[in-house]
């Protein structure tokens, strides 16, 4: 294969990679802004919670490494929904503001006591043979973990796809999306439907926290430092859209990774030249209402 | 609400012209409590004269803060960016002194002033005609990338390991800069002095009235026909040049300057000091500052995890139990009591 090809074909591979993990990390976080306008800060510290407890299930109990992410995206959506009930709902009429620095502060906390815990190194997690390495696919090879991530994130957007689109709870999330008072006042219980979302979208962050741990790294200044790029993400696919998240994952995880490829000095630069360009233009995201 | 009340009365009638024109005056008038920060300020000199390079930070910082409040406070714009203007600010003294050999500080201040606000026009131009998430992404990716920017010719600007050993000339070519920072100390508090009666000036003239007009009811002034844009635009081109000026004075009294200054961290702190304070009402700067700020150093002396932690139950409080910050708390207070002293 000729040099540039080779260089495409990685591009598009490693950056598919990382949009999907953009994808499962920032869906939960797009849905619920869109369903209550609530801007949850703190989301990429339920994504830090759901790597540590992977870290903790591998590396202190002995769980494999596949049972470990179900558990913790199950566990970090269960104990999200009490801060949910506790702390979120006081907040749902107040300021963007109020939100913004109640959530903020939040993490700040989740980031010291993890920081008191697990110490500030990066952690790594054992992984099962099958996904070290490489696999080979015929005209080259790809490292299998992030083959891995391809197909676990192409997976869940069919599944989400389909909740979102052909069941009933998919119908009434849209609905409120678009209008809740409307929905409200045909009947759809909004207040349940977000503390839903809110579980399942801080689950879905907890499994992007530990798939990133090999991909990324983890450390406790994961869940702000990332962060950033979830808020992009959700503000450049549009609040509230599926699509809109999946196009943005994708445009961003792949200019990303091909700006690191081609131009290493300039780093992060593309991502947030893209963002600026994107919302310039459509200041609702990709799908968002204006 | 203030800014209502104005908008309600009937403006053709003479009286009520008469009446809103008084009422703006008297709201300028200055109040006897409004010495006791800078009373505070002087103490502090000659209580603390080890603690002066502490004290200067505060300074710094609270200028950053009033800014900020500005736009903020008196505008309502959120923005998640203001490290930028810190940045340009701190930057453009430094470049002075580092490519063209420029160490008069004082005329430093002024083309800081002039950098950033020129900055802050150009991008409040774009920027301010998003709202809400929009904007807070539109400024928050600004600010980075300028930091990227810097890093990709850290040739020019020293990338994250800084630009160090600026020295500027003594201020006014006479005083010398003393080891605990006591020049340093007065300089800063004079531009401070200088800086806040101008914003005092501007939230209490009919321009920071219309400016709480928009944060209050964008629609209803467009709707009197007021400039909507022009004004922001106009208030983010100041805000912007005393973040400057602030982003300067700390290149100058710290003779050293590095990318962190755009660091997101900057500009959430300056936000949260702000926050804690208590937005729009000027002195919720000086407040957020001075606790922010001492509580910081106070305990990150056990630890910087134990200091974070704190930071964050403080905001988690903070927005529970004391939204409108501190000042805010002290104003429900006085007005319990003095109802109780009525009854």
């Amino acid at each position: 294969m000729p040099q540039y090809a080779n260089i495409a074909v990685s591009i598009l591979f490693d950056g598919l990679a990382y949009a999907m993990f953009l994808f499962i990390t920032s869906v939960g976080l797009s849905v619920t802004m869109g369903l209550m306008n609530f801007v949850n800060l703190a989301h990429g510290a339920f994504a830090m919670a759901g790597g540590y407890l992977v870290v903790s299930l591998t590396r202190s109990l002995g769980v494999p490494f596949i049972p470990s992410l179900i558990v913790a995206s199950v566990v970090v959506g269960a104990v999200s929904v009490v801060f949910e009930r506790v702390l979120y709902r006081r907040l749902y009429r107040a300021t963007d503001l109020e939100q913004v620095l109640l959530t903020i502060g939040l993490a700040f906390m989740a980031i010291a006591t993890y920081t008191y815990f697990y110490g500030p190194i990066p952690k790594s997690v054992p992984l099962p043979r099958w996904l070290e390495g490489d696999v080979n696919l015929g005209f080259r090879t790809f490292p299998s973990y992030r083959a891995f991530l391809i197909v676990v994130g192409l997976f869940l957007v069919a599944v989400l796809w389909y909740g979102f689109e052909r069941t009933n709870i998919g119908a009434k999330i849209r609905a409120a999306v678009d209008n809740r008072r409307m929905a409200q006042s045909v009947g759809i219980n909004v207040d349940r439907l977000f503390t839903l979302t809110f579980a399942l979208g801080s689950g879905l962050a907890a499994l992007g926290g530990g798939l990133a741990i090999q991909l990324l790294g983890l450390n406790p200044s994961f869940a702000v430092i990332y962060l950033v790029l979830f808020l992009i993400v959700v503000a450049v696919g549009g609040l509230g859209s599926l699509k809109g998240t999946l196009l943005a994952a994708l445009v961003l995880g792949i200019c990303d990774t091909a700006g690191k490829y081609l131009f290493a000095d300039a780093g992060g630069f593309f991502i947030y030249a893209i963002t600026v360009l994107v919302l310039l233009v459509k200041p609702a995201g990709f799908y968002g209402r204006e | 609400m203030a800014a209502s009340d104005i908008m309600n009365a009937p403006t053709a009638s003479e009286s009520a012209r008469e009446r809103a024109a008084q009422y703006i005056v008297s709201r300028h008038r200055f109040r006897p409590t409004e010495a006791l920060p800078w009373l505070f300020a002087i103490a502090a000199y000659f209580i603390f004269p080890d603690r002066m390079t502490f004290a200067n930070q505060v300074a710094i910082m609270i200028m950053f803060a009033l800014s900020l409040d500005l736009i903020l406070g008196y505008a309502g714009i959120v923005t998640l960016g203001h490290a930028a203007f810190f940045g340009i600010g701190a930057y453009t003294v430094a470049l002075m002194l580092a490519r063209f050999g420029w160490t008069e500080p004082i005329s430093g201040l002024f083309a800081a002033a002039i950098v950033t606000g020129f900055f802050g026009f150009i991008l409040g131009w774009f920027t301010l005609r998003y709202r809400g998430l929009t904007l807070i992404m539109l400024t928050l990716a600004t600010a980075i990338m300028l930091q990227e920017t810097g890093n990709l010719r850290s040739d020019i600007s020293g990338g994250y390991d800084g630009l160090p050993g600026l020295t500027f000339k003594p201020l006014f070519g006479v005083f010398n800069y003393d080891l605990y920072g006591h020049v340093y100390y007065l300089y800063t508090m004079a531009v401070l002095v200088v800086v806040f009666f101008l914003v005092r000036r501007i939230v209490y003239s009919p321009f920071g009235q219309a400016l709480t007009g928009i944060r209050e009811n964008v629609r209803r002034m467009h709707a009197v026909g007021s400039p909507v844009h022009r004004r922001l635009v106009t208030v983010y081109t100041i805000s912007a040049a005393i973040a400057g000026v602030a982003g300067a004075l700390f290149t100058q009294t710290n003779a050293y300057v590095t990318l962190t200054v755009f660091d997101f961290d900057n500009s959430a702190k300056v936000m949260v000091m702000l926050i804690l304070g208590g937005t729009g009402r000027l002195y919720g700067a000086f407040i957020g500052a001075i606790i922010y700020l001492v509580l910081e150093d106070g305990l990150s002396k056990f630890s910087p995890t134990f200091w974070q932690f704190g930071i964050g139950l403080l905001l988690v409080l903070a927005v529970l139990f004391a939204p409108r910050g501190v000042l805010g708390l002290f104003e429900n207070a006085a007005a319990y009591l003095s109802k109780r002293f009525k009854s």
